[in-house]
């Protein structure tokens, strides 16, 4: 009998990196229901910039996405990897960094982007600071967990290790990638990429950051406490080998599909949707061995709350991940593309598979770390109940809102007209938005449930810092003796040599997700030309800043795709010549206002001037927030020279020494508007006001493309065809 | 900054997805073999370590 080693868990971290869970989920699911609400009551935002939707909404993405989930995912792993290695982790010291660092990220994140900090990059919204800072506590999360591999008392390192270790190298190479970027002020930066490419690599990212950071990690989760709670092995261990490396193999390629019928080039789209399909496979080659993992143990999942929040939210993984690849189909994107169809579809992967999995992990691990029962097993049931109910809820009064406005959209009259005006639709699905708010609070009472129950649980019971543990040493672990051992080297190779073999296939995924980019980066020769097409002034570049510090983007498009219904109501379709300034680009993905790229010039800027202060009094009934202080606030240039010369380093072609130039041609054209403004009856315009910037922005937009001559325009528009 | 032109100035660029490709394709395969060649018994201990 060889002598087993002892040693001791670290509950610490995992109590604490679950307490985080929980304080998060509550903080982002609650700022989520206030964003919602405000979609459907516009003047809940009482004129304070820190809380209007374009910065709310950006605060809920992060919270739920890198609060809560991320949190979850640090407890999970935490425990699992302690479990499965049979070992403490590497370090407690870097553990404790990693915690707290992670709880300032969220902090800073939080403050920064409610005082419009942003670089308007879904997912990415965080600025260049405080990018540097995920990037390091990032790397001692993977020191963490590399260090304990290393020191494992285990020969095989079980299917879950896999999963985030794969998360930690995606998300990593994701992280930097996409966060790329020119600092023109402590908190301020231009991103490295420009329009077209710019999109590409957001969504190259956005696309993944769901797949690395939403789905992997979740299944590394889903592989340990889906056994555990039942009690039983998992259905195939073979398939979740083969579903880890299939997935990872697979959503690496499948980001262009967030970009269909826009002036991205079409093989690019063409590849993100046969991606996007073979995707269906490994996810639900997933799902399925979970389901039946679960169903070994049916006989429990009738009382059993962690089974039962288990099975909806494989349930919903099963149902998102076949949405996903049908979406990323050209005609039914065309549908779904700029609708609530995505809300909904993105919160029935997030309420229904990240927050029902995490629900389950917490009901699940806290009882056991603190030893003791769960505090109350029918308020736990309740919970499963009011957030089922809060997800159908939420999910179903949007996907009738998304069908109801993208065919409002499409429909003309017999004259050849549009039927509707775009506020008409918007107005129209007005109880979809408000009943989704419900669903959202109905979901955030169960959380809050959960949280009380948890809370009772723990006062019940008695918590370990550190929990006694023994297992044989690794190098005196008994050799495996099966025939196959001796028949295949490969097997050999992996069984003795598994950080190398995990180390190196790591480094295949990572040249391969870098250089999936590079057809993207060198769309230039795609990208025809338009001589029309010139800088920003410096006025107008001041007001596309504001644009994007006030999360326009979460909104408005700025992008008219080749449809008769789009090309009717915004004007010509959008070419990608027409973005090579846009640093960030602000194409947006979802219309609750209309698309903005071509309505430079459609209206006087005074009606600008009074649809900025009261969107009401221009619109009746529409559901734009108000923004009085653009009116008051005086405009501070202090970082314009700096932003000019930011860009000039960027390749944008202003003349040189044009940064000295800058402020002086600024009041110039401010004075410029401010002269029309008065002309139209707004006396109370000043040259120094931000919505000077704003309106000058606004007008500048798809305007650049209407000063070619015929011929010209003809060329362009045979380069895209 | 710009970091395509780097790239662009890369002898035979357009050939790198394609060996990006043929790297997953290969790891793909070696995990394919892996998974089916390798015994019950090993997979069913594999499986059970987590409830062990």
């Amino acid at each position: 009998m060889v002598q087993k080693e002892q040693f001791y868990y670290d509950n610490k971290i995992v109590k604490q990196f679950g307490i985080a869970t929980i304080v998060w989920g509550i903080i982002g699911m609650l700022v989520g229901v206030y964003a919602a609400l405000e979609i459907a009551f516009p003047g809940l935002n009482f004129g304070i910039p820190y809380i209007t939707f374009g910065r709310l909404r950006p605060i809920h993405t992060n919270a739920v996405i890198f609060a809560f989930v991320g949190n979850a995912v640090f407890a999970g792993s935490y425990y699992i990897f302690q479990r499965v290695l049979k070992a403490r982790m590497y370090s407690d010291f870097l553990g404790k960094l990693h915690l707290w660092g992670w709880q300032l990220i969220i902090v800073l994140g939080a403050i920064s982007l409610s005082l419009g900090y942003t670089t308007s990059k879904e997912y990415a919204e965080l600025e260049w600071p405080i990018d540097i800072l995920i990037t390091i506590v990032w790397v001692i999360y993977g020191i963490n967990m590399l260090g304990t591999m290393l020191k494992r008392r285990e020969r095989h390192m079980y299917v879950a290790i896999w999963f985030f270790i794969g998360t930690w190298v995606a998300v990593a190479m994701l992280h930097i990638v996409n966060s790329m970027a020119l600092p023109y002020s402590a908190f301020g930066s231009y991103s490295a990429f420009a329009g077209v490419k710019d999109a590409l690599v957001q969504w190259w990212y956005g696309h993944n950051a769901v797949a690395f950071f939403l789905t992997t990690p979740m299944l590394g989760l889903m592989y340990y406490f889906v056994p555990k709670a039942a009690n039983r092995p998992v259905y195939s261990y073979r398939w979740s080998i083969i579903h880890f490396w299939a997935l990872i193999f697979i959503y690496i390629w499948a980001g262009p599909h967030h970009l269909l019928y826009t002036a991205l080039p079409s093989w690019a789209q063409a590849l993100g949707t046969v991606f996007s399909i073979m995707l269906i496979l490994p996810s639900w080659g997933g799902m399925l061995n979970g389901l039946f993992t679960i169903r070994g143990a049916w006989e429990n999942v009738k009382t059993d709350p962690i089974l039962k929040m288990f099975i909806v939210a494989l349930t919903c993984y099963g149902m998102a991940t076949l949405e996903g690849p049908l979406l990323s189909i050209k005609s039914i994107n065309a549908i779904s593309h700029y609708t609530d169809w995505t809300i909904a579809h993105v919160h029935v992967g997030a309420l229904g598979f990240n927050g029902f999995l995490i629900f389950g992990m917490l009901y699940w691990l806290i009882p056991k770390m603190w030893n003791t029962e769960l505090h109350s097993k029918k308020m736990a049931n309740s919970h499963f109940l009011i957030g089922t109910v809060g997800i159908l809820l939420y999910a179903i009064p949007l996907y009738w809102a998304a069908f109801t406005q993208s065919l409002m959209w499409k429909q003309f009259t017999e004259s050849g007209q549009l039927k509707y005006q775009f506020l008409e639709t918007v107005t129209h699905i007005l109880p979809a938005y408000m009943l989704r708010s419900l669903g959202g609070l109905l979901y955030l009472t169960g959380t809050i449930l959960m949280a009380i129950n948890l809370r009772k649980t723990m006062l019940k019971g008695k918590f370990q810092d550190n929990e006694l543990a023994e297992a044989v040493p690794f190098q005196l672990l008994a050799k495996p003796e099966d025939e196959n051992f001796k028949t295949y080297w490969h097997n050999r190779v992996i069984e003795r040599r598994p950080i190398l073999l995990t180390v190196l296939s790591l480094i295949a995924v990572g040249i391969g997700g870098l250089v999936e980019l590079t057809p993207s980066l060198l769309v230039d020769k795609d990208i025809p030309v338009i001589n029309a097409v010139k800088p920003y002034t410096a006025l107008e570049l001041v007001g596309r800043d504001i644009y994007v510090r006030e999360g326009c983007y979460t909104c408005h498009s700025q992008m008219v795709r080749p449809f008769r219904d789009e090309i009717a109501r915004y004007g010509e379709y959008s070419k990608a010549g027409e973005f090579i300034y846009d640093r960030p680009f602000q194409w947006g993905s979802k219309r609750t206002g209309p698309d903005l790229h071509r309505v430079g010039g459609k209206y006087l800027d005074s009606w600008h001037y009074m649809h900025m202060d009261d969107p009401q009094s221009t619109s009746a009934g529409s559901l734009m927030p108000h923004y009085p202080w653009l009116l008051e606030n005086k405009i501070n240039n202090t970082h314009l020279p700096s932003k000019i010369k930011t860009l000039q380093k960027l390749g944008v072609p202003y003349p040189e020494g044009y940064a000295n130039k800058a402020l002086e041609d600024y009041d110039k054209q401010a004075k410029e508007v401010v002269a029309r403004l008065h002309k139209e009856n707004i006396k109370s315009a000043s040259a120094d006001k931000e919505i000077i910037a704003l309106i000058a922005y606004l007008q500048r937009l798809g305007t650049d493309i209407k000063k070619l001559d015929n011929d010209n325009k003809d060329k362009v528009s045979a380069a895209f065809n | 900054m710009k970091f395509a032109q780097y790239l662009t100035q890369i002898d035979n660029v357009a050939i790198y997805p394609i060996i990006s490709l043929v790297i997953f394709t290969v790891v793909f395969l070696i995990v394919l073999l892996y998974a089916f060649t390798s015994s019950k018994k090993k997979m069913d201990q594999n499986s059970n370590i987590p409830l062990d």
